[in-house]
């Protein structure tokens, strides 16, 4: 390399200058911290553009492109509408089949997708960890926000179903946005936490497909009327954000009865596992860079 | 005056061996928790540590370029990753004045399926730009990387050389009060890194502060006003850059004068290890010093723990700025190295190799066999002195270190007037 450049002198700066800029203080902390908020809010921008980065990214090269987002849920509708269509479809009920288990598969897909992409999103994105700061926090984050573009798309299928079925929203519709991101929080929550523990074991990577299958097995609201589940059953559902947020968010297109019950508890453990889930995020997250 | 960067008793201490350096499995942390207490009960400590950072203490004045350099794995990579923020001291506490910025990769954030223009915005902003930066200085990002007609096309179809320059325009265009830089300027081509260089100066100009690591001791001096040298994780000497580097390669000189190569900083997968490096005349006589002009054998001695096949070796001589000057590789002549448990040595025989006597080079060693099995990059230290086959020539070192026979004179045309 010979490029002629040489810095014979250096200029001082006025020291006046120097002493209007921020200091950062690099030290080791222990133990449990708070969530940063303010610097969350700093790097909006950022938490942005990786969101935006994984959608532009997800379908390209492919021929079907966002016509995947559609494809899923629809493909998956079909399969359950005609193997459970006449068990778990109650005779009586207002509601088609093929559109029931839609309105249900529907957020069951966006939180079973943002679960799985958060929980890969740090190790996915290990060239930035090892290589830039920012709050690590923003990446579970971006990867659940990743997932709203799919999720709108198949909800506009949704209308168009109900339209095609004759079924019409009532007042509740207002609601439903409201309850799929409730819904999105809770996913957050359990995938920032499961992200944190993949970093460290990666025994955690291989179970969570499966996991998130047993779950949705536990989730009886996507493809079972309410009345199927017995008490027992009833009140350990209590326990699963998912079902709760589910049962809801179907009412709320569908125009049926909410089960505030559910709705609180799910909100509930859902802000719970937010909080658990980004202050265990934060306690380990220093050591992502050595240890990923 | 207050410091941009006040760095205080810094340690970093990572595990070592095992599972621990990298990840651990969920059965080893919990056998461990069930474990731990009667372990620690019983003192012993298995884990075994490593630190890559030591006491380190300095301080950087605002506008002070900074050259901080060492062997591998002085710690110099670990310093830049603590000052930027991507992993924490272990102890000592660091203080930095103003908005960092740090360049230890390029292309940072880039991904190949986005068009040139969409990995502007998203490597600014992973860089640490907002929005609005990025549209303001788009127009100078592009220019300086000369990539306007691709601007949408997607990054993986850029050649290497494009890709770097937008990479690189990118981060040049980050401008913010304190710069850490590693080794960004060995990649491209001259042109390249002239204009990393010239935008580093720039920045340096315009009172910002930078620390900066690299190998290349031709360009610390030139670049920098301090030097930090880094020795098995301690401050080992700061003082104006052009001292300390040289002072570096001193200690690398009476460092390199043994044969045995048992403790060199290397890397590789470690089946088989270079133990002994020796230098040859053409007669197979062993020298310590190289005559200019004349035949040179390399006779390195191998030490392999498994028999490895289909390998290559390779020898570099290196200028001591680290620019190759002469190499030989297997490969490339065709011979086949097919190493057996146990030591084994091969000789290399240059001919007549013409260096500037007076002058010192490094040579570095290097085997592999489907991946780098040895690497040694500072092998021994080869000094270079004249001979009587030599005419009289200048050991300055400011002259050339290839040594070609030359005449001067004067076209037959001019030469009458």
């Amino acid at each position: 390399m010979n490029a002629a450049v040489r810095i014979d002198a250096y200029i001082p700066v006025d020291s006046s200058v120097a002493a209007d800029l921020p200091v950062t203080i690099l030290e080791r902390r222990c133990g449990w911290r708070v969530i940063d908020l303010a610097e969350l809010w700093k790097y909006r921008e950022l938490l942005g553009f990786l969101a935006w980065r994984d959608v532009q990214v997800r379908y390209k090269q492919t021929v079907l492109g966002a016509a995947w987002a559609v494809l899923q849920p629809v493909a998956t509708m079909v399969v359950f509408s005609v193997m459970l269509g006449r068990v778990a479809g109650a005779a009586d009920a207002a509601i088609p089949y093929p559109v029931f288990v839609f309105a249900g598969l529907l957020p069951w897909m966006f939180f079973s997708g943002a679960l799985n992409a958060a929980s890969q999103s740090v190790i996915g994105n290990q060239n930035l960890v090892t290589k830039v700061y920012f709050p690590r926090l923003i990446i579970p984050t971006a990867a659940v926000a990743a997932g709203v573009v799919d999720f709108l798309i198949a909800s506009a299928v949704l209308l168009l179903l109900m339209l095609v079925y004759g079924v019409w929203p009532g007042a509740g519709l207002f609601a439903a946005p409201l309850i799929a991101a409730g819904l999105g929080i809770a996913a957050l929550g359990i995938g920032t936490l499961l992200c944190a523990l993949t970093v460290a074991y990666r025994d955690v990577r291989h179970a969570i497909p499966f996991f998130v299958q047993l779950w949705m097995f536990a989730t009886p609201a996507i493809y079972l009327q309410a009345d199927a589940v017995g008490p027992t059953g009833r009140a350990l559902l209590l326990l699963n954000p998912a079902n709760g947020f589910i049962v809801n968010f179907r009412a709320a297109m569908l125009g049926g009865a909410f089960d505030l019950p559910a709705l609180a508890a799910a909100v509930g453990i859902g802000a719970a596992m937010l909080v658990v889930g980004c202050l265990y995020f934060r306690r380990v997250e220093q050591s992502f860079a050595d240890v990923i | 005056m207050n410091a941009a960067i006040r760095v205080d008793r810094l340690s970093k201490r990572y595990r070592l061996g095992g599972n621990g350096a990298a990840y651990r499995t969920l059965r080893e942390s919990l056998s461990e928790g069930v474990g731990g207490l009667w372990r620690r009960w019983r003192a012993s400590a298995i884990d075994s540590h490593f630190w890559a950072l030591r006491d380190v203490d300095f301080t950087v004045a605002p506008g002070e370029v900074v050259g901080v350099i060492g062997r591998n794995g002085a710690g110099k990579s670990t310093l830049l990753k603590v000052l930027s923020r991507i992993t924490e001291p272990t102890e000592g506490r660091v203080e930095l004045r103003g908005r960092l910025g740090s360049l230890l990769e390029i292309g940072t954030g880039f991904h190949p399926e986005l068009t040139g223009r969409e990995n502007v915005y998203l490597s600014g902003a992973i860089l640490g730009m907002t929005r609005r930066d990025i549209a303001r200085r788009f127009d100078d990002i592009v220019a300086f990387a000369g990539v306007e007609a691709f601007l949408d096309t997607p990054v993986k179809r850029y050649s290497s050389g494009m890709y770097v320059r937008l990479a690189f325009s990118v981060a040049a265009h980050l401008e913010p009060d304190i710069l850490l830089v590693d080794e960004v300027l060995a990649v491209g081509d001259a042109t390249y890194q002239r204009r990393c260089v010239e935008r580093m100066a720039d920045l340096a100009r315009s009172g910002r502060t930078i620390l900066f690591v690299s190998h290349n001791m031709d360009l610390i001096p030139r670049l920098c006003t301090t030097g930090i040298l880094l020795e098995k994780g301690r401050v080992a000497r700061v003082g104006p850059a052009a001292e300390v580097v040289e002072k570096y390669l001193t200690a690398q000189l009476s460092d390199g004068s043994q044969e045995e190569l048992s403790v060199r900083h290397r890397t590789g997968d470690g089946r088989a290890r270079f133990t002994r490096l020796q230098f040859l005349d053409g007669d197979g006589q062993a020298h310590a010093a190289h005559v200019s002009g004349e035949d040179l054998c390399l006779r390195v001695e191998i030490d392999a723990s498994t028999a490895v096949p289909d390998a290559a070796l390779a020898v570099v001589i290196k200028t001591l700025g680290g620019a190759r000057l002469v190499s030989s590789w297997t490969r490339e002549s065709g011979y086949a190295v097919e190493l057996r448990p146990g030591k084994q040595v091969f000789d290399c025989c240059f001919r007549a190799i013409p260096l500037r006597p007076g002058q010192r080079f490094a040579v570095a060693l290097w085997l592999e066999a489907g991946g780098v099995v040895d690497s040694v990059e500072d092998a021994r230290t080869l000094e270079v002195i004249d001979g009587p086959s030599t005419r009289e020539v200048s050991t300055d070192p400011q002259q050339g270190a290839v040594l070609c026979d030359y005449q001067w004179g004067q076209p037959r045309a001019f030469a009458e007037v």
